[in-house]
């Protein structure tokens, strides 16, 4: 396979993607329930994509306190969810995570 | 002088954007540096790995990518992965499309190419929250910052990937996990939000052996239909 060629069709096709609708412009107005929908894009998408990782890192169900991703997501998002502030949150996951893995 | 204090203002809102993303650039500096060690140690050159994290500025369809090189796969399978597994991105163009319309196009389609998920969190939330003014400036911040780091940790990656084996055993994917995870929880206080995060959480879970990512676009659109569906009754019973 061409590396090269391979690079340059996945440059456009996701610059196509991540442009899809903001070309548009003013050529297109949301009708009110779609706008409403979007509205909970953010937490659909991320849910969608930390909730398998956390709780299957390795492809099947781990929930066991051996699970150190588990551990790490509950604390980065219970502290995050409790003070607000994302990088002392971040911060305090990773040292966690760090921990678990090298007594793991 | 009006235009001397507009500029002044674009670059107060461009730094706002850049500072607000600090913390997603912790998050992404590991998977940085794994891609570009994971990448210069299998199939691509130096190059072509900074390539792509110049040009295509996606990390898991990156990732995905040296894999399927790996495999030896073909250019049609690569290619609609990558469509599929950046599809998310479409929506994120959609939920931003409203507060941009009246941006010209030669901002838009720019910040476009820069819409990673980081960025969509940061700007989503500064825009939604009401602080509209100097949108642009703060989105071009945020993707500045991004963009910086990101090429910042796959070079280093590069030069470091072949020093140290193993680094892709370290663990170090869960920065980003952690980093979507702290985006997520402080928006979960209303109920439509938090029942959303569950059923898309749930559903992508259940579906997580269904190929091209499909568990994560269907549970992400049954989130959404539930956020939807609770916020219609609560409008109602308003």
């Amino acid at each position: 396979m061409n590396v090269w060629l391979a690079i340059i069709g996945m440059a456009l096709l996701t610059l196509a993607i991540r442009a899809s609708f903001l070309v548009l412009g003013r050529r297109w107005v949301f009708p009110p329930w779609l706008a409403r929908a979007l509205h909970y894009v953010p937490v659909a998408v991320l849910s969608a994509l930390v909730v398998p990782m956390a709780l299957a890192p390795g492809g099947s169900i781990a929930l066991s306190w051996q699970n150190s991703y588990l551990i790490g997501t509950v604390c980065a998002g219970a502290l995050a969810w409790y003070s607000g502030r994302t990088l002392p949150a971040l911060l305090a996951s990773f040292a966690l995570f760090g921990v678990l893995r090298y007594f793991a | 002088m009006p235009e001397t204090r507009s500029v002044m203002s674009s670059v107060r809102h461009g730094f706002a954007g850049a500072r607000d993303t600090v913390p997603m650039l912790v998050g992404a500096a590991p998977f940085g540096l794994i891609f570009g060690a994971l990448a210069t140690t299998s199939h691509l050159t130096p190059a072509q790995t900074l390539a792509m994290s110049l040009l295509v500025f996606a990390g898991s369809s990156q990732f995905i990518a040296v894999g399927l090189f790996a495999a030896g796969s073909t250019l049609p399978v690569l290619w609609l992965t990558t469509l599929v597994v950046n599809l998310r991105h479409a929506l994120y163009s959609a939920t931003l499309l409203p507060y941009a319309r009246d941006w010209p196009l030669r901002w838009r389609l720019p910040l476009a190419f820069w819409l990673t998920d980081e960025t969509f969190a940061v700007v989503e939330h500064r825009l939604r929250s009401g602080a509209v003014a100097g949108g642009a400036a703060y989105w071009f911040g945020s993707s500045l910052a991004m963009y910086g780091n990101w090429l910042l940790w796959t070079l280093l990656g590069i030069m470091v990937g072949q020093g140290i084996p193993g680094i892709a055993g370290w663990g170090l994917d869960f920065a980003m996990l952690a980093t979507f995870t702290a985006i997520v929880a402080p928006q979960l206080k209303t109920r439509p939000a938090l029942a959303a995060a569950l059923v898309a959480g749930t559903v992508a879970l259940w579906l997580r052996a269904l190929p091209y990512q499909g568990g994560l676009m269907l549970g992400a659109c049954a989130g959404i239909a539930t956020g939807m569906l609770l916020d219609g009754k609560r409008q109602e019973a308003a």
